[in-house]
């Protein structure tokens, strides 16, 4: 077993025992990045020479005996959406591709506090708008499994590196499955928490109901250690939830003996592959073998998720996205004309396609005369949704359902025809107009050899609940050790 | 056509882009598709249902009224195109009489 592939708990263990240093894991690491990256693309920006620095403090914490935090010495990575002090912070956009933030976002100051090495940026979609990591302004991420193939996203980089061995964690955003989906197509673990569980101070906005940190990992257990540091409430994020952070670590143990667990049928649609639709049926069945109770439930607006989802998340977008002038930060063309130049031009030259179609689709429906019509009634179709899972949570604890309809496909299959790469996160959709707390889980390889990710989503605040699911189903199943032969 | 070219160019304006004719022809034949999808929701009746705009139940946290620290003015300023005198630079906005 190389280093690379270890989890984090284990690593733990290692540090603790001296039988490894965090200088010896940053550089296996860094090696990892230098010798795979230039093809997979996984990171925007590598901050060696920073990690290398945290990793000889984290040492002499160490060799002090001083108290160690479960993420002390652990070199990590954090996608590029987050802010970072004196460090390159680009979202993946053209706008941005020289803003250095003055300050830490609080998932950073949080991970930072606790002793993690930050060895890099992970590389997304532009502004976290896309399914497969290809709006990029700087790279397209390959996936691990199969360079011709997408990694997801937008969150792709992070799922690449850590299913690559080129960071033990990372810490993605979630609007829509972003961080959800390229755990799926990547083979690792991916949480998106309840709405608020996590601070989106620092955490460059993309729609602000529905955004939502998540750790990106190689286990479920490694998800519990990751959330039990950047959970809980801060001052400066007014819709983050003043509740108490249980410990996860506790969460992950124990059985699941008589656990209701429901299955929508709502998922098992055309459309769905068939090898999906089976690994998530032998899923249920282990879960079932384990004490679980399983049943089919109804979730009958999930099919009006996608229509909702992209009028509302737009919407808010092209009003998150106004900030970006050429005034106060990020990129301005020469020689304005005018004001009204400066703004246009810049705004045009500065976003990628996808953004000005978001910022497009976004300002119309909530543009004079068609704001009830879109906005309006997408906002109520959303409570549609969210009684749907009202509803089902009366009779069972959690739901599972496969992440992602299909494995991942190819680069470029989808990049012309925007509404099909929309249609591909119909399944993660509902959690975030909901608010739900979701983890995706690898559950099965395809034919292909491309990993296969179902999620279990849990009640609001049921993070404890989807994690002891997750922890059971990765001690009865292998999936989670599999990694990519890179 | 659920869109026109005209609706594109407006809506280009109050998204301060401008947009080139390839991508005002590109986005009017994708957001006319996009929002053909989207009239699916017109399916559902809604009424009486109250709209969703935020999915967890807060609303007006406040703190005490203090002074707290802020981020020093170079530090604002660092990332600026234009600068002056402390200040961000822009295009001139007010004619000379």
């Amino acid at each position: 077993m190389k280093l690379y592939n270890l989890c984090i708990h284990e690593l733990h263990e290692k540090l603790k025992k001296k039988e490894v240093s965090s200088i010896e894991l940053t550089e296996a690491v860094l090696e990892r990045i230098e010798r795979l990256d230039e093809t997979l693309h996984a990171f925007i920006t590598v901050t060696a020479e920073d990690a290398l620095s945290a990793a000889k403090d984290a040492d002499a914490r160490i060799s002090s005996g001083d108290e160690l935090t479960p993420l002390t010495g652990i070199p990590i990575s954090i996608k590029d959406i987050f802010c970072t002090k004196d460090i390159p912070t680009t979202c993946a956009s053209g706008i941005l591709k020289d803003f250095i933030p003055p300050y830490d976002s609080t998932v950073v100051k949080r991970l930072k506090e606790a002793g993690a090495v930050i060895v890099g940026k992970n590389n997304m979609d532009e502004f976290a708008m896309g399914s497969s990591t290809e709006n990029s302004a700087f790279n397209i991420t390959k996936n691990p499994w199969s360079p011709d193939k997408i990694p997801g996203g937008s969150s792709g980089g992070s799922a690449a590196a850590v299913a690559a061995g080129e960071s033990f964690a990372s810490v993605g955003t979630d609007t829509g499955g972003s961080v959800r989906q390229p755990a799926a197509l990547c083979g690792v673990v991916g949480m998106k928490p309840t709405y608020g569980r996590i601070s989106r101070y620092g955490m460059i906005a993309f729609a602000s109901s529905l955004d939502q940190a998540g750790p990106v990992t190689k286990d479920v257990k490694d998800a519990a250690i990751i959330l039990g540091v950047i959970a809980g409430h801060d001052p400066l994020d007014s819709t983050s939830i003043n509740k108490p952070v249980p410990n996860y670590l506790e969460s992950v143990q124990g059985d699941i003996k008589g656990l209701k667990i429901g299955i929508p049928k709502e998922y098992f649609i055309e459309g769905v592959g068939k090898e999906v639709a089976d690994a998530v049926k032998d899923a249920a069945l282990a879960m079932e073998k384990e004490g679980a109770v399983v049943k089919e439930v109804s979730l009958p607006h999930t099919e009006y998720a996608v229509a909702t989802y992209y009028v509302v998340a737009t919407a808010e977008a092209s009003s998150n996205l106004a900030r970006y002038d050429g005034v106060k930060y990020g990129y301005r063309i020469d020689e304005p004309n005018d004001l009204m130049d400066m703004y246009c031009r810049t705004r045009d030259e500065g976003f990628g396609a996808e953004v000005k179609r978001r910022i497009m689709l976004g300002t119309y429906v909530l543009s004079a005369g068609y704001y009830d019509a879109y906005y309006k009634k997408a906002c109520e179709v959303r409570t549609l949704i969210r009684n749907d899972f009202d509803e089902v949570f009366k009779v069972v604890d959690l739901i599972l359902a496969p992440t992602s309809p299909t494995p991942a496909f190819g680069i470029g299959e989808k990049k012309n025809d925007p509404l099909q790469m929309y249609l591909s996160d119909i399944f993660t959709i509902p959690c975030n107009l909901a608010g739900l707390p979701g983890i995706s889980i690898p559950c099965g390889f395809s034919e292909e050899g491309l990993p296969i990710g179902m999620q279990f989503i849990g009640r609001s605040l049921a993070e404890d609940l989807i994690l002891k699911a997750g922890a059971c189903y990765q001690g009865i199943t292998d999936w989670h050790l599999m990694s990519p032969s890179l | 056509m659920k869109i026109t070219k005209q609706e594109v160019e407006h809506v280009a304006l109050l998204a301060r882009l401008r947009l080139t004719e390839e991508e005002k022809e590109l986005y009017l034949g994708q957001l006319d598709k996009i929002l053909s999808y989207v009239e699916k929701l017109s399916e559902l009746d809604t009424a009486g249902i109250e709209p969703t705009t935020h999915s967890f139940p807060i609303s007006n946290p406040y703190r005490e009224d203090v002074v707290k620290p802020s981020l020093p003015r170079d530090n604002v300023l660092q990332n600026a195109p234009q600068k002056e005198k402390g200040c961000f630079k822009v295009p001139r906005i007010i004619e000379d009489n």
